[in-house]
């Protein structure tokens, strides 16, 4: 039977780790994720399940470590929050030439720059439009409860390793700090190394046998050529990715006549926006897209065809809008309202926000 | 025709009396003719062969000219990001303690971008072998200062020789690692005569066994030449390195404990 537990998002994140079997965690603190590497320090499963938990001398070290772990085939992880993540990009884009999976979590903060400590959106374009250099992607999934902040670890870590590609959780600081009841999996074995061999042998660095091809992890290719032939590569599997891993969940969609686009905190609030409509008579949904990358894109098109307008919610100056906007093609007005640098909407003031920028239309 | 001389008539088994490593690949090495990584990979990976332990060793290439490392060793290696060596190494390690993990890294990676990384390796005590190769120049962009480069020498970046007034003083990181409670063996050595190669060879094999013996991190830095950088011959620069590099960076155990 599933364990249940009353716990912040930030803890459900490290349980869920040790629970899904992970093999290590590198991290840094920063708020408002520092619960992760608090939680793992204090549970030490390194005692019971052998995983590793180390706390670097950066964010920059910790994504390296990474780098190392999960290139021998070992499911490892990261977390940190806005700034940490700028700096983990440089790392983030060597994993993904690579191809090498493991998951990073970002609980975002306001920004930019060193921002607020209070909860943001506005990493929403760094996390899925590449954030560091070259041309590639990470699987992103925004949970919106502490329940899906412990889901999506064993998710994203399924994900990754499917696709040889690095996952990104994007939660924001709301999540991460707020407790609500969370069901825990139950504890999975973590692999041994023999198991990792059969399974990842073809590519981990784990030593090389007599019998077989040494396997190298680079995201070199100094012959232009051979660079553009494993860009190509890259995007074909980005393209399998888009075909294959979207989600999205609709809510109250039927017979709606505005549509709210919200993922994360912001999909939180905008429940509420819906209860709120209601007594008003005014019949909203909402489509709260899971994956950000692949973005649900088609869901989003087709609901143009019924609704008389889409507000997208969030809290950054209007990213994800711009994703929203491309999907609809004009069809219907798309208008962006947002709170940031660490202030969350209330639902009083999202509603407000329809109604005048479209219904007063 | 039965008089024709074949490969094999000359090359016979019972006559070879030197082998490459099987450690080492056949690809063309890409270093400039002259230049000390050549010599500080075969080592490295004789110490590898010798040592039964190819099946469980791996390898963290670094940016710079020996970017391409793995090209030539034969054996398991990731690429790091610059200077991110020491950390790659670090997670890797943590999670298979009982495999062998090496960093290669030049002077610009080791010294100046990975300092962090560097430093807080060695002071975690982690587990593993460092082979810095410090030859005073980022080799791989051009020639630039490099942390190592001495006062009064000449690169792309100081084409009227490093001020240390105004570019500060060559690091000695060697010695910096040597004082952390986390490194069990630091060492500076040299490949530019056959005596200093078997002594760099003997301290590479130090540090694996260190490693086997869960010692700590140990650290070999090989003093090395860049002909091509320096602009000077082969000869001369091997020359220029022992008046010049050895008396700031001299030669020997710094720490063996």
């Amino acid at each position: 039977m599933k364990e249940l537990r009353l716990m912040k998002g930030n803890e459900a994140i490290a349980e869920a780790a040790i629970r899904c079997g992970v093999d290590a965690y590198y991290g840094y603190p920063i708020t408002p994720q520092s619960e992760v590497m608090e939680y793992l320090t204090a549970e030490e499963p390194y005692k019971t399940t052998g995983m590793v938990v180390l706390q670097a001398e950066s964010e920059i070290a910790s994504i390296h470590m990474v780098h190392g772990a999960a290139g021998g085939g070992k499911k490892s992880m990261t977390s940190s929050s806005s700034p940490g993540i700028s700096l983990m990009t440089e790392g983030i884009s060597y994993l993904a030439g690579s191809e090498i999976p493991c998951l990073i979590v970002n609980v975002q903060r306001g920004g930019p720059g060193l921002g607020t400590i209070q909860p943001g959106q506005a990493d929403y374009f760094q996390a899925t439009k590449g954030g560091g250099h070259g041309d590639y992607r990470l699987i992103v999934l925004a949970p919106a409860s502490v329940q899906e902040m412990a889901d999506f670890v064993d998710l994203s870590f399924e994900l990754a390793f499917k696709y040889r590609n690095p996952a990104l959780i994007l939660s924001d600081g709301a999540i991460g700090q707020m407790m609500e009841k969370v069901y825990l999996p139950e504890q999975k074995e973590r692999l041994t190394d023999e198991e990792v061999a059969q399974k990842y042998g073809d590519w981990a660095t784990i030593g090389k046998s007599p019998n077989k091809e040494r396997n190298i992890l680079t995201s070199l290719e100094l012959q232009s050529e051979r660079q553009e032939k494993h860009n190509f590569h890259l995007q074909a599997k980005y393209k399998k990715i888009e075909e294959n891993e979207i989600r999205y969940e609709k809510i109250n969609c039927e017979n709606a006549d505005y549509m709210l686009v919200a993922y994360g905190m912001s999909a939180r609030i905008c429940q509420k926006v819906i209860q709120l409509g209601k007594e008003k008579g005014i019949n909203i949904g909402l489509i709260r897209p899971i994956t950000l990358w692949p973005f649900p894109s088609q869901v989003i098109k087709e609901s143009a065809n019924n609704v008389k307008g889409i507000l997208t919610v969030e809290m950054s100056a209007g990213q994800m809008v711009e994703d929203v906007r491309l999907a609809v093609e004009g069809k219907v007005p798309v208008e962006h309202y947002g709170r940031f640098g660490g202030m969350i909407p209330s639902p009083d003031e999202v509603l407000n926000a329809l109604e005048q920028k479209l219904i007063g239309k | 025709m039965e008089d024709t001389i074949k490969i094999e008539d000359i090359i016979k088994p019972e006559n070879i009396v030197f082998e490459k490593t099987s450690c080492l690949t056949d690809n063309v090495l890409s270093y400039c003719p002259g230049c000390g990584h050549g010599v500080a990979h075969r080592i490295t990976m004789e110490v590898v062969e010798e040592m039964g332990i190819q099946d469980q060793t791996i390898g963290i290439a670094p940016v710079g000219c020996s970017v391409l490392a793995y090209d030539f060793m034969n054996i398991d290696m990731q690429q790091a990001a610059h200077g991110r060596a020491p950390a790659v190494a670090t997670g890797l390690k943590r999670v298979y303690p009982n495999k062998f993990v090496f960093t290669y890294q030049g002077d610009g990676d080791l010294a100046a971008i990975g300092t962090a990384e560097t430093i807080h390796a060695c002071n975690r005590g982690e587990n593993i072998v460092i082979i810095f190769i410090n030859n005073g120049i980022y080799g791989m962009t051009g020639g630039q200062m490099a942390p190592t480069t001495l006062p009064g020498m000449k690169s792309s970046t100081t084409p009227y020789g490093r001020n240390a007034a105004m570019m500060g003083h060559p690091i000695k990181i060697t010695e910096l690692v040597a004082h952390l409670p986390g490194t069990c063996y630091v060492t500076r050595q040299a490949v530019h005569t056959p005596g200093a190669v078997r002594k760099a060879k003997k301290a590479i094999r130090k540090a694996f066994e260190n490693q086997k013996l869960n010692k700590g991190l140990s650290f070999v830095e090989i003093v090395s030449n860049c002909n091509s950088g320096w602009k000077m011959t082969p000869v001369d620069s091997n020359n220029w390195m022992v008046e010049n590099m050895f008396p700031y960076y001299p030669m020997g155990d710094i720490k063996d404990e």
